[in-house]
């Protein structure tokens, strides 16, 4: 990069702080100084009223070392709302620099810091929002819909939560200590290479992902273990609830995806740290080769990321037109479809990185195909809705304009699938519109429908309406505005990724979607005064255990659920197994038996701060404490394995006394 | 659901035999290797690539267990899984590559980059692109 010289501090090395030097603290860019100002601010306020009202204990006790799946996976989604207030403040950065810098008019961020906005944009959305998100929908629900007491793997699952969170912490420490990687979210080589991305940015890319990358495998070989393993007596495959099938089938995706990814960043990591030259130019190397392994596993991630939002729909079609969903062995097989068909589709991301009519004829024909089982589902939801009585409540809401919105990021997808098209309109702003179109009209509408439904399940009381209203409002039109002037774009000919423009005439456009991007700000906004008033208004929302008049199983214990979920173990007779206990009629007896659960434990989130400092001396090549923080977290998790004290029986009297106070169904 | 008492962890015979396959698969490649057989370097990465391969099934099968019946034929299903993957991951990934090296220009050599620039070595670029063809 031209400019990397000029922007950079000079490369030294100390034996103790490796390259870290004062130059690398960006006190001289303006827009982070004050950036570190608010955060500071923030966080001093947070640490004196965490303080003041002493919650520094109980947040310890109660949540960084529980195991239990309903609370890491409330954990996920507070880690994901977070994140996406970091990403969606970098989209407004590009939204607003876009629409200023036209006619040669160079905006107000300097190019360099422009790169690092969108690839910290791109990075976080996915593996620190999308990611989190639908782990945490399917961490809270899943369990609870098989009549599981927990996850296969307790302690593993809140291992994976902290590596989750340590990878997403030493992405924001490069805001702050040196800068982030200037390559796109997927970081191509050469220019991800030694050569072309010398600071430390790249390699705070890496690192972040590799830890967040180990919590993501572990937590799909968890989930895919807890599906087979712990079902509740009776349930067979062809009973379970469609969400939790999904489920299954995103967890699989990632065991078989994920390894590609760590893989493949493993092998750039060596370019960059070893001088190898898996992926440089010259010496035998081959740069495509990444993008190809790279797609290998990006593809399979898209269909990680909307998999289980299809489940959500599902779900919440059926409960909210009262009937059971119509074709549930189509959806499922549908979706184990889709589970294969992933992975035969990735050079649809390249068409233009040079193979031959055969090979793009091939994958541009598999991708339209993958587009027929998609299609089947929302025809599916929508002979659910045919003659129902459709309740519009807050997640139907949430539901219908997702499948709107995804239905025409969808098609223009089926049309991006078409490899001459595709020469047109490849790294296009045609390209980022559609994407946007199924991540946000897909995933992120499918995360809010989620939230509303289950909230009550979670917390007892519903989301106010009205608030919740505002959001969907403020998001479903604002999308349209953020977005669609990027489809005009595109076809006018903007590309992805530029800084500044020379067309005064795409300005408009810019303007309008910059405006757009304001309207979902207010979504945002909405979003949590909905979350707040909600919780300040918790005794006149509350609702029993049952308020959507729900189908499957999570619905039939307490709401909010004890930490064991069922006072007894259920027995499971067929499909919708909630709907039919109502039917018959249903109580849980008093007759209770030992419920056997495992203990909380500090050890995941301890190896998880440590990994986090390994990743840190790593990306400022502090090879002393790189040395003492890896095998103190390898150290760690062997001595880990020699704790005994795993495990209790909770006394039936202590469950009567529970379940004494509110009983279940 | 499954009992642990299902799960297999094969008997002494059966790890002696696996142990012995294991053994004789390792010891071919690395004599090929050492012993500097003359032999065509297509056909020797060939053997070793083939032999690395049936090292994984015999690790598989006597050391993992994997079998049609443990775990009600799930673990065998996985494993037909992860296979279906590697194959879709390997084959495709050799086809998209060969196609692209097939349909690109030869890159020059980085080193010879500024002669390339001339109208000799432009010449030269497009003799190397016919030879390149040919040889496809």
């Amino acid at each position: 990069m031209a400019t990397e010289g000029a922007t950079q501090p000079a490369e030294t090395f100390s034996p103790i702080f490796g390259r870290l030097t004062l130059d690398w603290i960006p006190y001289h860019e303006p827009i982070l100084v004050a950036t570190f100002a608010g955060v500071a601010l923030g966080g001093l306020i947070f640490l004196a009223l965490m303080t003041y009202f002493k919650a520094w204990g109980p947040l310890w006790t109660n949540w960084v070392t529980s195991i239990d799946h309903k609370k890491i996976g409330i954990m996920y989604m507070v880690l994901g709302f977070v994140m996406m207030v970091r990403g969606f403040a970098d989209a407004l950065m590009m939204r607003a620099q876009q629409a200023l810098a036209a006619g040669g008019a160079e905006g107000y961020l300097p190019p360099h810091h422009f790169d690092q906005v969108f690839t910290a944009h791109g990075v976080i959305m996915i593996f620190f929002v999308a990611m989190p998100f639908v782990t945490g929908i399917m961490n809270y629900v899943m369990p609870m819909q098989i009549g599981a007491r927990d996850v296969a793997f307790p302690f593993l699952n809140n291992f994976s939560f902290w590596m989750t969170v340590a990878g997403a912490l030493l992405i924001n420490i490069s805001l702050f200590i040196g800068e982030f990687a200037r390559v796109g979210w997927l970081a191509f080589p050469p220019l991800s290479g030694p050569s072309f991305s010398t600071g430390p940015g790249m390699d705070y890319y890496l690192w972040a992902l590799q830890i967040a990358g180990i919590g993501t495998t572990l937590s799909g070989i968890n989930l895919v273990a807890t599906i087979f393993k712990m079902r509740a007596r009776g349930m067979k495959l062809f009973d379970m609830p469609v969400f939790t099938w999904t489920a299954l089938c995103t967890n699989v995706l990632i065991v078989a995806a994920f390894p590609v990814l760590t893989a493949t960043l493993a092998l750039l990591t060596m370019d960059r740290y070893l001088g190898t030259h898996f992926f440089t130019n010259d010496l035998g190397g081959n740069a495509m080769m990444y993008v190809n392994l790279i797609w290998i596993w990006g593809h399979p991630e898209v269909y990680i990321l909307i998999l289980p939002i299809f489940g959500v729909f599902s779900e919440i079609v059926a409960t909210f037109s009262g009937k059971p969903l119509f074709g549930y062995k189509t959806m499922v097989w549908a979706t184990a479809c889709i589970m294969v068909l992933s992975f035969v589709v990735w050079l649809h991301h390249f068409f233009t990185m040079g193979s031959g009519a055969n090979v793009n004829t091939f994958f541009g024909i598999t991708t339209m195909i993958i587009a027929v089982p998609t299609g089947v589902k929302i025809f599916n939801w929508l002979f659910t809705m045919y003659n129902g009585r459709v309740r519009f409540e807050l997640p139907m809401l949430w539901v219908i304009g997702s499948i709107v919105t995804f239905t025409i990021g969808g098609m223009t997808g089926v049309l991006l699938a078409v490899p001459p098209v595709d020469f047109q309109l490849h790294n296009s702003l045609f390209l980022i519109a559609h994407f946007h179109n199924v991540i946000i009209g897909g995933v992120v509408f499918g995360v809010y429908a989620a939230v509303a439904y289950w909230w009550p399940k979670a917390f007892g009381f519903k989301l106010h309406d009205g608030w919740g209203k505002a959001s969907f409002w403020f998001w479903f039109v604002g999308f349209y505005f953020a977005f669609m002037p990027l489809y005009a774009l595109g076809l006018i000919g903007a590309t992805r990724r530029v800084a500044s423009y020379s067309d005064p005439a795409w300005q408009p456009y810019f303007i309008t979607a910059a405006f757009g991007a304001l309207l979902i700000a207010a979504g945002i906004a909405c979003t949590f005064i909905c979350f707040g008033y909600s919780i300040y208004k918790r005794k006149s929302l509350a609702v029993g255990n049952d308020p959507w008049d729900a189908r499957t199983l999570e619905w039939a214990t307490q709401s909010p659920p004890q930490y064991y979920n069922f006072p007894q173990e259920i027995t499971v007779h067929g499909r919708d197994e909630f709907w039919e206990m109502k039917r018959r009629g249903f109580t849980f007896s008093t007759l209770y038996t030992p419920i056997h659960m495992p203990k909380y434990t500090g050890m995941g989130a301890i190896i998880s701060a440590v990994c986090l400092v390994f990743g840190f001396a790593m990306v400022w090549y502090m090879w002393w404490l790189a040395i003492i923080t890896f095998l103190a977290a390898i150290g760690l998790g062997i001595a880990h394995t020699f704790n005994y004290n795993r495990d209790y029986y909770v006394p039936t009297d202590e469950i009567a006394e529970i379940e004494g106070k509110g009983a279940s169904v | 659901m499954s009992a642990h008492a299902e799960n297999s962890h094969g008997t002494m015979s059966q790890l002696m035999i696996g142990f012995v396959f294991a053994v004789v698969l390792t010891v071919i490649p690395f004599w090929l290797v050492m012993a500097e057989v003359d032999m065509n370097p297509v056909t020797l990465v060939g053997i070793i690539v083939g032999l690395g391969a049936v090292q994984i099934i015999v690790h598989l099968v006597y050391f993992l267990h994997v079998t049609r019946e443990s775990e009600n034929g799930w673990t065998f299903a996985a494993t037909a899984f992860a296979v279906v993957i590697l194959v879709i991951v390997l084959a495709g990934s050799l086809w998209v590559m060969h196609n692209m090296n097939a349909n690109m220009m030869p890159m020059p050599d980085m080193g010879n980059m500024s002669e390339v620039q001339g109208i000799t070595g432009a010449q030269d670029a497009m003799d190397a692109m016919n030879h390149g063809t040919a040889d496809h």
